[in-house]
């Protein structure tokens, strides 16, 4: 078994902000571990810009954003990253299990900070109802078939919900010559930013529904048509308002969920940043949901620096000497 | 032209059963599918559930083949390593009235031979099912009810039928049969195919096959049936298959426990006239979440992950097994509702008579390959094992979908195997099936489907032509 001070599990803005701070704050054995094949996570997909007005005073595009701290990261010698790498399983005394391609490897962690940010609502928590085609995809998921991959998966877009991701991909399919037929959104005003609101709807002329709701998708191997409903301020149907949308896809934009599912299963609760177990700590995204990288970069440094305290304090030389001397 | 002995249309689990049945023999077989996946008709939405046989009429044929299905199928579940648990299942009885229907539900399965029935007190309720609704006071216990994936146990039957020499047509649709000289002309979407001995398996559509060859009195009546699947953070939800109490036209909404550890809810039961109409509703939502509260009352709406709608292909009350006299050779095996699944291989076992009563000779191979190597899935093995395999073979630590732990190992077996389609990959491996429901992990599956199958990633389908995932252009300017 590896023993490491620190492990952070998670790559994106959050795990490399809790990282740099982890390491400026006396931290010289840290692990990081990212899923995918690159540091930055879903700032990859974000190739638009509006990232890091706040923290570096400057516009950014997601990736440049995520490019700053990579650039940190490689100056840092007491930080390993591992790429490919998922973990699999954490236990209450700060075990970490992680698959990487030919390896399955555990670490003994003094401390953990989780930092493996959230999903996309699907169109089955909302309880959308009617049938399974083709042509029903998650905002993230057409943002990376679009700037990732560089596919266009459908020509006209019904968006439910004005979330962020939402709003900037009615933009991205308007700008690459789709048709976007409506934003769908239930409550009363948007969800989304006002700049967002701005830049990638009224700029590009897409209508928006408030108040109404999608209550049944058509199509039998492709999305063929949408039924929209006016709803009250309970939510509730007003009877009549129903009006069909026709279209080939539809995204899905409804919310985001921190993917906790790991600190669940070790029977983990959170509070706050920090969690019912000494030692392990959650940050970013994972945490509760942000508007704006910026802010999840602030709030990780914090908990970098919680977790660095956290092994200097008594309870970290308590959990140095059950983890034993130092790695070797 | 191709001849065989013996052509099966339909590719569902009864069609894979007689095909691998069959294959013992030497015999030359093809077995037909119209979609693009085995099992993606009637096959894939079936709820897993192997029945003890209680809630048959005594004497039906279905209650026989079932009682017989469910002991052979842990033998079969054993070549073919498919995961077979013998959870069990509960009846639930609310008052005097039920107790005494239980009893008499248990007199008529024993009849049938269903073995170790007995009826539980409410004691033994709370004990062994604490989430069960306390109102409950008294449930038939048929201990012998398991569960199996439906679609899993369809792909490794056919792969093992392949072994032993089955050919298999996916997209090969039947849209005509002639009867010339003792042998079934058989048109497909595809190519042309001759047999001796023809066997409708068709599910939805075996009377429109059966009205090919005039035989038309019977006609497949779809009930549809909408499941609503949960979260499997909740699969202790239930130690047991649910069951309430039957009505007149189905089992009633069930709590289902599942090979893949989500439980499911479910199913509506609804005549419908479309054969392709498996769209869900709020209403079927709604019906299936206040019936399965009064079993279970904590189930939240929040934990359902996915739904889905199935057809059953009902024909009258009971299945349609025969040789059909007025076209020599032709054996239709039909209106297989439940317990179709788990009567499978008693069917199979069955049809083989029927064609050896009308003359095919069964002369048994030198050599038949009965078992198959289990398919490996990381989420059903300990992580212990799952280390081997990622130092005898990297690409298992290469994690696809994160929700459902499949390696990109899996995905390219899957492909190997047979699977055409992100869907086939999804009821294959599970990649896609889990929280979120493949956002994450579709462009990687796409690529290794496109890979493996040497495709564009634009040809790439959710399930068959026509539900591509990226919807290119293909009309003219026209505005």
């Amino acid at each position: 078994m590896i023993k490491r001070d620190l492990v952070i599990v998670g790559g994106g803005p959050a795990g490399m902000a809790a990282a740099v701070s982890a390491y400026n704050s006396g931290l010289k054995d840290i692990l990081l571990l990212e899923r995918d094949q690159y540091l930055g996570g879903i700032l990859n997909q974000c190739i638009h810009t509006g990232f890091g007005i706040n923290y570096f005073k400057e516009i950014l595009t997601g990736p440049e954003y995520a490019d700053r701290f990579i650039e940190k990261l490689k100056n840092m010698p007491g930080i390993e990253v591992s790429l490919k790498s998922i973990v699999v399983k954490l236990t209450d005394d700060r075990i970490v299990t992680f698959l990487s391609p030919g390896r399955m490897e555990t670490v003994k962690a003094k401390a953990v900070i989780m930092a493996t940010g959230c999903r996309e609502k699907t169109r089955e928590m909302v309880h959308i109802q009617g049938t399974r085609p083709a042509g029903i995809f998650s905002a993230g998921l057409a943002q990376k078939l679009i700037n990732i991959e560089g596919l266009l998966p459908g020509r006209e877009v019904v968006v439910v919900g004005s979330g962020d991701i939402g709003l900037i991909m009615a933009r991205r399919f308007a700008l690459e010559g789709a048709k976007v037929k409506a934003i769908i959104e239930i409550q009363k005003e948007a969800r989304g930013l006002l700049r967002n609101m701005a830049q990638c709807v009224d700029d590009f002329e897409i209508p928006v529904y408030y108040s109404h709701k999608i209550s049944r998708i058509y199509g039998k191997d492709r999305v063929e048509k949408v039924s929209v409903l006016k709803v009250d301020d309970d939510f509730k149907e007003i009877p009549g308002s129903l009006f069909e949308i026709r279209c080939d896809t539809v995204l899905m934009s409804v919310g985001l969920i921190p993917e906790n599912e790991l600190i669940e299963a070790a029977g983990v609760e959170i509070k706050g940043s920090e969690t019912s177990i000494p030692g392990i700590f959650v940050c970013g995204n994972s945490f509760k949901i942000y508007d704006m990288v910026d802010a999840v970069t602030e709030d990780s440094f914090l908990t970098g620096r919680l977790a660095a305290q956290y092994l200097s304090g008594p309870a970290g030389r308590r959990a140095r000497r059950l983890t034993g001397p130092d790695k070797g | 032209m191709k001849a065989y002995d013996v052509v099966i249309i339909g590719s569902g689990a009864i069609g894979t059963s007689i095909a691998r049945e069959l294959s013992r023999y030497r015999l030359r077989i093809a077995l037909l599918e119209k979609e693009e996946e085995l099992a993606f008709g009637v096959s894939k939405s079936n709820s897993g559930i192997i029945h003890p046989g209680t809630q048959n009429p005594p004497y039906s044929l279905k209650g026989r083949l079932c009682v017989q299905g469910n002991l052979l199928i842990r033998k079969i579940s054993k070549e073919l390593g498919v995961d077979f648990k013998e959870v069990g299942e509960l009846i639930v009885g609310f008052s005097e009235d039920d107790t005494r229907e239980l009893l008499r539900i248990k007199k008529e399965a024993e009849m049938l031979g269903v073995q170790g029935l007995r009826l539980v007190d409410s004691l033994w309720l709370k004990e062994n099912e604490p989430n069960l609704n306390r109102e409950a006071i008294g449930a038939l216990y048929a201990p012998s009810a398991g569960i199996i994936s439906p679609y899993r146990l369809v792909y490794d039957l056919a792969e093992n039928a392949v072994r032993n020499g089955v050919e298999i047509y996916n997209g090969t649709e039947a849209v005509g049969i002639t009867r010339t000289g003792g042998y079934f002309d058989v048109e497909t979407s595809r190519q042309m195919f001759k047999a001796r001995y023809l066997i409708n398996a068709a599910g939805l559509f075996a009377d429109d096959v059966s009205r090919m060859l005039g035989i038309d009195d019977f006609k497949i009546m779809p009930r549809k049936g909408e499941e609503f699947i949960l979260d499997r953070k909740k699969e202790n939800l239930t130690r047991r298959l649910i069951f309430p109490l039957p009505s007149r036209v189905s089992k009633g909404v069930l709590i289902i426990k599942t090979a893949d550890g989500n439980p499911m809810i479910g199913p509506t039961a609804e005549d419908v006239e479309d054969k392709q109409d498996t769209s869900t509703s709020d209403s079927g939502l709604n019906k299936i979440l206040l019936s399965a509260r009064r079993l279970v009352p904590s189930i939240n709406d929040k934990d359902i992950i996915a739904y889905f709608a199935g057809l059953r292909p009902a024909a009258g009350d009971d299945f349609i097994i025969r040789h059909e006299r007025k076209a020599p050779g032709f054996i239709n095996v039909a209106g297989m509702q439940s317990p179709g699944l788990t009567a499978s291989p008693a069917i199979a076992l069955l049809v083989c008579s029927i064609l050896r009563d009308n003359g095919l000779g069964l002369k048994k191979k030198f050599i038949f390959h009965a078992s198959r190597k289990k398919t490996v899935h990381l989420f059903a093995i300990p992580l212990s094992t799952a280390k081997k395999l990622i130092k005898k073979d990297p690409s298992y630590g290469d994690i696809v979908c994160r929700c459902e732990m499949v390696s990109a190992k899996e995905v390219r077996n899957a492909v190997r195997r047979g699977a055409r389609t992100m869907d086939g990959v999804k009821f294959r491996t599970r990649a896609q099936s889990g929280r979120c429901h493949g956002s994450f992990c579709a462009t990687r599956i796409m690529k290794i489907i496109a890979e493996e199958r040497k495709l564009s990633m634009m040809d790439i389908t959710k399930r068959g032509k026509g539900s591509e995932i990226i919807k290119g252009g293909g009309c003219l300017i026209s505005d």
